[in-house]
């Protein structure tokens, strides 16, 4: 590890100042993802700038709005009272991530800003396009089982690591940031961006601009929601493909979905198509196949990876029938 | 201490772990706790090439970093007086020679040490180990099993010839059979305590070194032919070890790589590894290609099988274990053939990983015999009855005790064997697939040599002493246990002294020997304490010789509640506390060496483990619902770490059979899934209720106790059980390990 400062900060003004005076600086939140690419030397901040104490820890609900801080702890957002009304799937997806140590330590800032986990960028002596631009993509000919099949370029087939983004793509929550130039709200759809040219760039934030929060409004799914992550282990594994399922359903009828999926691409990837084509049907098994099956179209696979083809949709079709299930 | 009994976990054993508080609790002070005044840190850079020769090594920045005491490199490291010696490592290897440590700019392997930093702390030697940099003269290397096996030889030594037994490959001539392919590939040790050692030089001829070792004499041998110092000279500690599984059989490189820069830096000199050095430079279980060709009449008498494994090892020695060798006495068999091959690669030395060659070697034979039952149509139990070997096949000789039948009656009734169906893919719970599998285990049940010291003390205490080590199997608990039913002791009166040179040479703790050679060595030693008491209690004028007027006799007395009295007269007693005063003693003291004898009798432990588990169609996802592993290994001497032992095996074996997996880049000829989020082992989640059987019959030949060891059987045959209940769950036949969801999901 190279030496570096460290300072604390307790106003978002200070914490954006901060940044925007220095380079090299970095804010740290928990630390579970930055120390860990510190220690690989894969970052290299030379300051790094404490958010921790800035106030920015509240879950609340304004209105039909649900209001989580960019500092609320994973382990908080998951368990919190808020939460587990209006937004189940949220909490879910929660549970479903890291351990409960690193949930204790991450925040939701911190988890919507995490790096992907591709091998290939975590060791610095190994070719990887969005840790050092033009160097090449391992993983397109190399070890790529857990890798994207939606959304890639050939400079990265990378997927994003997080399960908690992949409820909230799916209950179209908003971002608030602040940066230099004032404050803006961003769709979490337009949050995270595909690899294209850019591979460096997860996502289409600023330099500088800090996440205050995020707004999740009230929706009709509380009562029909599951969050289901396959993996190589019962826990503390990350997603081989994971599916967010919320719906609204009248009888038998669907009023309203919405699906997220994790595990596939460069960011939480929303089932558009499938949306649509679900509404208004019956929730029955062999409707959900048919959506599944849409939305698998334009998917790719790179090998080892391409069992995803097959568990993506069976993924999809299960969480749909467990939320279905749910009273 | 001949009784079966099923290890209930609510039931309190009278032995606690000793030593489980003060690690638990962190009191237990490791290798890297230890603080020394003065102290100095290691860390050791690696190679960043797989194969080749260093060019240029730059280490000017690094030597210029603040509280950098100096870098060895090979081309200013202090010779070795134990490398000069050795074979030319370039040279094809035979039964090899082990890595030299800066010994040469050759480079076998990624990640192998090219330079060790030191600086005056932990931080700054990290910073300063980054900022050295060499350029290579890059290799051809291999790493990938799958592709070399064209280059596969037949290691060096008798142990390893073919071997068969009547006809060659006789199982071609059966009318029903089985030919079939395994593989598992590169599994880590991962003991939770990284490899770390601490070297102090307390004088130029006097070394004192802690450091993570299964076998503190063995180091101590290791280093003394190195360093060229008598063995006396040096102590070697290891009092506390967390886990090793097999990684500290031997002494490896970082080693003596501490102790050179302790000499060069002429303080002490503290080398922990990173957890990803972990993953290259300390051994790991080498991958397995196996054949299997097995065949069979049609009511299920076997008729031959033969056994091939290629394994790897590196390019510089020639690492075997006994892959093969269960399949040459488990059945009785006609004609067996087996072939075991090594196949150099450009990576580290592997070294014995629980279970070692068995526990490979059973994944192919026990599946293959789960898919020749399946062949014939027949129970896969009652085809391993049809098939039991009454005496060793192989030795052509008695066993000395086998309860395996025994194991299959009682893990049956355990696990509801009786539910399982006969036509796999049959039992379904929703978009569940229920199976059931088994698959047995066996070790050679050994028992070298041990010396142990016993101590009777003033306050009626007993004091035992030998240099083996606790890596965690419970070897201090199990000493205790024996020492005090033989002395009748209650366990807080016996404190035991281990694992360091200078206390009476133990054996290492490998091959699951310990608890039969250390464990009767604490016997005989206490046999020898209660004979010499016998004899001052058949002095003139004691109460004891007046009752027995021919003298006094062991037998004639009773060991109990700290004290000794006579058989016939209870009320004539006396505390050892008493004893010793009334001899005018301040401690009675004996030592024993102690070991096994060359029997006419062939000593095996024996496991069966049983699965249950379901499979999810749609997702691929297993959930084991239950395992039971039942177990011949003698009389059981302390059930609590027994069964902690059995315990930990079993999950071992799920690790294997479902998770763990070194992935290679192998362009690259490095592993990319080097820390323990990527390499995985089963959580907690992962795993059931194991229940654990112990048949707990006496070996009458192995020792007086009558106890055989455990440690190994309690994998061995645990990932067949795994894969042999997902063909049942699901009818497919997993033949390559790790069993992941991506081979099972359907639709
Ligand atoms: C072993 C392991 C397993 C894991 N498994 C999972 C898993 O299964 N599923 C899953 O979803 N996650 C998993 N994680 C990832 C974990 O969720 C993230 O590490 C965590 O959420 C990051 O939060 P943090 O607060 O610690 O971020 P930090 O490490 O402090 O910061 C990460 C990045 O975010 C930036 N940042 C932090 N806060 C803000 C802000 N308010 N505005 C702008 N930028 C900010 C920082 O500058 C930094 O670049 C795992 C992590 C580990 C180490």
């Amino acid at each position: 590890m190279i030496n570096f400062d460290y300072i604390r900060v307790s106003t978002p003004t200070a914490a954006v100042d901060a940044l925007a005076k220095d380079k090299a600086a970095q804010w740290i939140a928990g630390g579970t993802n930055l120390i860990d690419l510190m220690k690989k030397g894969v970052l290299n901040p030379q300051k790094l700038v404490d958010i921790n104490n800035l106030p920015l820890k509240e879950i609340r609900k304004e209105g039909k709005v649900l209001r989580i801080g960019a500092l609320a702890l994973n382990s908080d957002v998951s368990e919190h009272e808020l939460v587990l009304q209006s937004q189940p799937l949220l909490a879910q997806a929660l549970k479903a991530g890291a351990s409960q140590q690193i949930r204790n330590m991450a925040t939701v800032g911190g988890n919507m800003m995490q790096r992907t986990r591709c091998p290939y960028f975590y060791n610095p002596d190994m070719p990887c396009n969005k840790r050092e631009p033009g160097t090449g993509c391992g993983a397109l000919k190399g070890f790529n089982r857990m890798h994207a099949i939606f959304g890639t370029s050939d400079k990265c087939i990378a997927v994003h690591p997080s399960d908690m983004c992949i409820a909230l793509v799916a209950l179209d929550a908003t971002v608030l940031v602040a940066g230099p130039k004032g404050e803006r709200r961003i769709p979490f759809q337009n949050f995270h961006r595909l690899p294209g040219e850019l591979p460096q760039r997860d996502n289409t934030l600023e330099r500088g601009e800090l996440i205050l929060g995020l707004e999740i409004p009230d929706n009709p799914f509380a009562d029909h929601v599951h969050y289901l992550k396959v993996r190589d282990r019962s826990s503390y594994a990350f997603a081989l493909v994971s599916v967010a399922a919320a719906l609204a359903l009248k009888g038998k009828t669907i009023q309203d979905v919405r699906l997220g999926m994790g595990g596939v691409a460069h960011k939480p990837w929303r089932l558009v198509e499938a949306e649509s084509f679900l509404k208004g049907k019956q929730a029955t098994e062999a409707v959900f196949r048919e959506a599944a099956n849409l939305a698998m179209r334009g998917a790719k696979g790179y090998g080892q990876n391409n069992f995803k083809l097959k568990l993506g949709p069976n993924t999809i079709v299960e969480a749909l029938k467990k939320a279905t299930e749910k009273a | 201490m001949d009784k079966e009994f099923f290890f209930d976990k609510q039931a309190k054993d009278p032995i606690e772990r000793v030593g489980g508080r003060a690690k638990v609790t962190g009191a237990a002070l490791y290798t890297a706790d230890q603080q020394f005044q003065n102290l100095a840190y290691g860390f050791l850079v690696g190679s960043t090439v797989a194969k080749g020769r260093i060019k240029s090594i730059d280490t000017k920045a690094a030597e210029r970093a603040p509280g950098v005491l100096a870098v060895i490199t090979h081309q200013n490291a202090p010779k070795i007086p134990g490398y000069q010696t050795g074979r030319d490592p370039a040279k094809p290897p035979t039964a090899g020679q082990p890595l030299r440590i800066f010994y040469n700019e050759e480079i076998f392997y990624y990640d192998q040490p090219i330079a060790l930093v030191i600086a005056d702390t932990y931080e700054r030697v990290l910073h300063a180990a980054k900022l050295v940099k060499a350029q290579y003269e890059k290799g051809v290397f291999q790493t990938e099993l799958g592709s070399n096996l064209a280059k596969a030889k037949i290691p060096t030594g008798p142990r390893f010839e073919d071997y068969k037994r009547g006809e060659v490959d006789g199982y071609k001539n059966a009318p029903v059979k089985v030919e079939q392919e395994y593989y598992h590939p590169i599994e880590v040790h991962n003991p939770m305590e990284l490899g770390n050692t601490l070297a102090h030089w307390e004088s130029d001829q006097k070394l004192m070194v802690y450091t993570k070792t299964q076998g503190v004499e063995a180091t101590r041998k290791s280093i003394s032919d190195a360093f060229k110092l008598p063995p006396e000279n040096i102590t070697v500690h290891a009092e506390q070890i967390g886990g090793a599984f097999g990684m500290g059989l031997r002494t490896w490189p970082y080693e003596i790589a501490a102790v050179m820069g302790a000499q060069k830096v002429g303080r002490p000199l503290k080398l922990v590894l990173h957890r990803e050095q972990m993953f290259t430079n300390v051994g790991y279980r080498p991958a397995t290609q196996q054949k299997i060709g097995i065949g069979a009449t049609p009511d299920g008498k076997l008729v031959g099988i033969t056994h091939e494994a290629y394994a790897n090892t590196s390019s510089y020695e020639e690492f075997t274990e006994a892959t093969v060798n269960l399949t040459q006495f488990l059945y009785a068999c006609p004609n067996v053939t087996t072939r075991y091959r090594l196949v150099p690669l450009n990576m580290c030395t592997p070294i014995w990983m629980r279970g070692p060659g068995e526990a490979t070697g059973s994944f192919a034979l026990e599946s293959a015999m789960d898919e020749l039952a399946f062949a014939l149509n027949l129970d896969p139990i009652e085809l391993r009855n049809r098939n039991h070997a009454d005496v060793d096949p192989e030795k052509n000789q008695p066993w000395s005790s086998k309860y395996l039948t025994e194991c299959f009656q009682m893990g049956a009734e355990k696990i509801g064997w009786k539910n399982r169906k006969l036509q796999p893919r049959t039992a379904q719970e929703g978009d569940w697939l229920v199976g059931y599998g088994m698959g047995t285990g066996a070790f050679g049940a050994m028992r070298w040599a041990a010396t142990v010291k016993a101590r009777l003390q003033p306050d009626g205490s007993l004091l035992l002493q030998c240099s083996v080590n606790d890596m965690g199997p419970g070897t201090a608990t199990m000493m205790t246990a024996v020492a005090t039913e033989a002395m009748g002791l209650t366990p807080a009166k016996v404190r035991i002294q281990m694992g360091s040179t200078g206390l009476p040479p133990g054996p290492t703790q490998g091959g699951s020997n310990v608890t039969a050679t250390v464990g009767a060595a604490v016997n005989d030693v206490c046999t020898a304490l209660k004979e010499q008491i016998a004899t001052l209690l058949s002095k003139e004028g004691s109460r004891f010789h007046t009752a027995n007027v021919h003298g006094v006799k062991v037998d004639d007395l009773l060991f109990a509640e700290g004290a000794v009295s006579l058989k016939q007269n209870p009320a004539i007693k006396m505390t050892y506390t008493e004893l010793l005063q009334q001899n005018g003693l301040s401690v009675l003291e004996q030592t024993r060496e102690s070991k096994g004898q060359q029997q006419q009798y062939s000593m095996y432990s024996f496991s069966v483990h049983f699965v249950k588990l379901r499979v999810h169609k749609p997702t691929g996802r297993i959930k084991i619902d239950h395992v039971v592993s039942c177990a011949d290994a003698g009389t059981i001497v302390s059930p609590t770490t027994a069964a902690s032992q059995m315990i930990g095996g079993a999950v071992g074996g799920i690790g294997m059979a479902m998770m763990e997996d070194l992935v290679i880049d192998h362009r690259f000829g490095r592993p990319i899934n080097n820390n323990l989020a990527d390499y995985h082992v089963p959580v907690n989640a992962d795993i059931p209720n194991v229940d654990v059987v112990f048949v707990g019959k006496k070996d009458p030949y192995i020792n007086q106790m009558g106890s055989k060891g455990l440690g190994e059987i309690a994998l061995i045959g645990m990932a067949p059980a795994i894969a042999n209940a997902v063909f049942n769950a699901t009818g497919k036949r997993i033949r390559t390990l790790p069993i992941t969801p991506d081979k099972l999901m359907e639709g």
